[in-house]
């Protein structure tokens, strides 16, 4: 299906979403309070259900983080790229490892590298960094002197 | 042809004759205590290399080849290395029986080379209940095992240790089936009648079909009473628990690792005494001419030869099955070798009764 | 390598298992609540080899950037350059001569025959059975050295560049390849005879660790793993790339789910991939071998994504690129770390010989995982 028609079903399905131009699949944009509700309602869509999610990441956008879903239907091969906006004060959002269950590792490492809080995870602790790290490594203003060598 | 009869014959003899009987007694039990001790040691050297030499062969390798010609002193060159190892006791072991452990499995494996006839007439011990003896001595090395497994203060060791306990008490059961059905046939415990009564051919081949059932279960539960591979759980590496012997090292654990080669050579002797006529050469029937030429070949090379091809079979087995689980290990025994072997035994005493053996 | 934490209040046993292995799995700490000798949970604790890929490439520029991720999971090293090229090459816009196309699959096709050899060896070590290991490495061996003959490297190829390979074939190349798939054929039997029809294991691996369709999708499980539980997942055939569009082979499914079935899927794949590589060997077109590209490369402002399937299942490249020479930020979306999520959900209720069986059958590299 192509990028036009499953925008046009999308947006009746989520009428606040929002959508991004150029790039070789659909961008989605959504606010994070309704992203758990959308997260829903794209995982038993009945034309295509996204079923597979395949990359859970975060981007620094130095005044404020973004979430990036890449999602995928097993039935009919379209891909998707959901992305969230977050405040990189208070970086929170609702976790969707109910919904998809490889989410729960994802998430835990976008924490442990983000600082990014998933709320209502069943167990979100440091996954690659040891347990009394401080700090979260991937965000653009994180300072190292110790393990970075700037060149 | 050579024997060695003439040689046990011709030292009595000097004995008797220089001192008085007692002395000379006492002389004889030092002459075999030191024969047996060389045994031992010599066939732990033999038979590790042999086990690393088989390994390679199979693994389309080659071995230990740079310690002596061909690697011949590999295993001189890894006793001096246990020796000269550290032998550490951990800190809340029971001191005794963790000192003591290694001495008992090493005491039985050294009691049970007694009765076995090594060639025509050379046997340390000709007892009359001599396969009841092999049978009841081996089953004392439980208790070694298990107290060192316990005596090790190692929730895994224990763990080991039991698993290892199960696993040898159930397979002996079959094993003592096995020897069972060939005892009735021969009618005697002891172990010169036994192989005598194969004069004329050996019993796997005389009693046919019940017999290679027996073997093949022996084999099988003789694999597993010795912890070998299809059955080392409790030594595996990739699995949890590191055995019975994981505190042990130096001398200690030398002395476990050459109990268990040894072990393998008398349950493999034992194999071959009751099914391949022992020290008794291939011969058919009454064909007395061939016969006559079989008889060319000195008993001891039949016997070691036919002992060392079924301790390679064993060897083979290791290189080639991957682990039973525990669970799988105790099913085969119970529901299946031990039922097997029961109504094996009924048709072997059927077989002897009614004579529908060769 | 083991030992007690602790016990929990209704008398189960936590234990560790790793991070140092016997087997080849890499530096994997797994730490496990038993209940006598049933699991009740497995939970893995990664980072041992954590090296921060994703932040390092940050100030790479493209070109050095791709060098990376051969570490990431060196036994597929081919592949996952492969897919570093393919992002930069989609951000570029860049035509790949057709001889360049030819060259990168058949050196996949190569290292995907080597890596699951390996896997095989090394399950069949862990069960107990050490000899399998030998036979996969003589196989192995010989595609090491065709490696090395046109790479100059054994494990970590480095041979994919932005636009095509590096240098061209050796010509000896042809040749080797004839003879390895020679060999190949001859061998490939013993496999089966002394493996996969040994009764031992069978019963050790059928009906051990049961990963259900649904379940394979939640998880995010791909490559042989999934196509074990009937999950059509073959980035080959679902989204081509390069020329397999082009290629006739099958995607190998099974239905059972349990390590049987995950088992079997890769013994197939490894005779997908011999038929790929006769398609290919004997028509290997004339050509350049690397497109003109300018040599300090900046993508244009925007973000690409690129996936290949590598031994192990869907290597995802996400490139999020300012237009600056060195990318803003990369993600690897690598198939071991969602693989490897699944593992508490297929051991529970089973025995630990149960855990060693299914962990093989996923096929983790850990390095993979960490990055």
């Amino acid at each position: 299906m192509s990028n036009e028609d499953i925008k046009t079903i999308i947006s009746e399905l989520l009428p606040n979403a929002s959508f991004e131009e150029g790039g070789e699949w659909l961008n989605i944009g959504i606010e994070a309070a309704d992203w758990k509700d959308a997260a829903q309602k794209l995982r038993n869509c009945e034309t295509f259900p996204f079923n597979f999610l395949f990359c859970l990441t975060c981007v620094d956008w130095k005044t404020h983080f973004t979430m990036v879903y890449h999602l995928r239907s097993t039935t009919t091969l379209d891909n998707i790229v959901v992305k969230v906006k977050l405040d990189r004060e208070k970086p929170e959002i609702l976790t969707v490892s109910d919904i998809w269950r490889g989410a729960e590792l994802f998430e835990r490492e976008v924490y442990d590298l983000f600082g990014v809080i998933f709320l209502e995870h069943p167990d979100l602790r440091r996954l690659l960094l040891t347990d009394d790290w401080v700090g979260y490594p991937l965000r653009k203003d994180y300072e190292d002197p110790i393990n970075m060598i700037k060149l | 042809m050579f024997s060695l009869e003439s040689l046990t014959t011709l030292v009595q003899d000097w004995l008797t004759k220089t001192f008085p009987p007692l002395v000379a007694l006492l002389f004889e039990f030092v002459i075999v205590g030191v024969l047996a001790i060389a045994l031992f040691a010599a066939l732990g050297l033999v038979l590790v290399l042999m086990e690393r030499k088989v390994a390679a062969w199979i693994q389309i390798r080659l071995g230990p080849n740079r310690v002596g010609p061909k690697g011949i002193f590999q295993s001189a060159a890894d006793t001096v290395k246990l020796i000269m190892k550290e032998g550490l006791t951990p800190d809340g072991a029971d001191k005794f029986l963790f000192n003591l452990a290694p001495y008992i499995v090493m005491m039985v494996a050294m009691l049970v080379l007694a009765p076995i006839g090594f060639a025509k007439g050379f046997h340390i011990w000709d007892i009359n209940i001599g396969v009841l003896y092999v049978s009841a001595i081996s089953s004392v090395s439980v208790i070694g095992i298990l107290m060192a497994g316990w005596a090790s203060n190692n929730k895994y060791s224990l763990l080991g240790a039991m698993r290892s306990g199960a696993q040898m008490v159930s397979y002996e059961l079959s094993v003592g089936l096995s020897v069972l059905s060939i005892i009735v046939l021969t009618g005697s415990l002891n172990i010169n009648d036994i192989v005598l009564s194969q004069q004329n051919g050996w019993w796997i081949f005389k009693a046919h079909i019940p017999a290679i059932i027996s073997f093949v279960i022996f084999i099988i539960a003789v694999t597993a009473e010795t912890n070998r591979a299809p059955f080392d759980l409790s030594e595996a590496e990739s699995e949890l628990t590191a055995g019975f012997h994981t505190e042990y090292s130096g001398m200690k654990f030398a002395l476990f690792f050459l109990a268990e080669y040894i072990n393998i050579f008398i349950v493999c002797a034992i194999g071959a005494t009751l099914f391949l006529g022992g020290w008794m050469p291939f011969h058919i029937g009454n064909w007395e001419s061939f016969n006559h030429i079989m008889d060319y070949i000195p008993s001891f090379i039949w016997f070691f030869g036919k002992t060392f091809f079924l301790i390679f079979l064993i060897m083979w087995f290791r290189w080639t099955f991957p682990r039973l689980r525990v669970d799988q290990l105790l099913n085969l025994e119970w529901k299946y070798l031990l039922p097997i072997s029961m109504v094996n035994l009924i048709v072997m005493t059927l077989v002897a009764i009614k004579g529908w053996h060769f | 390598m083991v030992e007690e934490i602790g016990k929990t209040a209704e008398g189960d046993l936590i234990i560790n298992v790793g991070p140092q292995h016997p087997a080849t799995h890499g530096v994997l700490h797994l730490v496990i609540t038993l209940n006598g000798e049933t699991i009740k949970k497995v939970e893995p604790h990664l980072g041992y080899i954590h090296r921060s890929i994703e932040k390092m490439c940050e100030s790479l520029t493209y070109r050095q950037f791709i060098y990376t991720t051969s570490r990431m999971d060196y036994l597929s090293a081919h592949i996952n350059n492969h897919a570093c090229a393919l992002t930069v090459e989609k951000g570029l816009g860049v035509e790949i001569p057709a001889r360049a196309q030819v060259i990168r699959v058949l050196m996949d096709e190569l290292t995907r025959i080597a890596s699951h050899e390996l896997w095989w060896g090394a399950m069949a070590m862990d069960l107990g059975a050490f000899t399998p290991f030998f036979y996969a490495f003589r196989e192995r061996e010989t595609i090491n050295d065709i490696m090395e003959e046109t790479c100059g490297a054994r494990l970590t190829m480095n041979y994919m560049v932005p636009g095509g390979v590096m240098i061209d074939l050796h010509p000896n190349f042809q040749t080797r390849v004839k003879n390895f798939l020679k060999l190949y054929k001859q061998k490939i039997h013993e496999y089966d005879e002394v493996v996969t029809g040994n009764i031992i294991f069978q019963n050790r691996m059928k009906g051990v660790g049961y990963l259900s369709k649904e379940a394979a999708i939640s998880y995010g499980v791909t490559g042989p793993a999934a196509r074990g539980s009937g999950v059509s997942c073959d980035v080959r055939k679902l989204y081509p790339y390069e020329i397999y569009n082009q290629l006739d082979f099958q995607e190998v499914l099974e239905t059972e789910g349990d390590s049987f079935a995950r088992y079997m899927v890769r013994l197939r794949e490894m005779n997908e991939s011999i038929k790929i590589i006769e398609q290919l060997i004997d028509n290997i077109p004339e050509g350049d071998f690397q497109a003109k590209t300018k040599a300090v490369l900046k993508l244009p402002k925007g973000e690409f994504y690129q996936r290949v399937e590598t031994a192990r299942g869907e290597l995802g490249v996400y490139i999020v690129s300012e237009g600056g020479t060195t990318p803003y930020r990369i993600k690897f979306r690598s198939p071991g770390f969602s693989n490897l999520s699944c593992l508490d959900h297929i051991t529970r209720g089973g025995k630990i010989g149960d855990l060693i069986a299914s962990m093989g059958t996923l096929d983790l590299v850990i390095p993979d995982i960490d990055r």
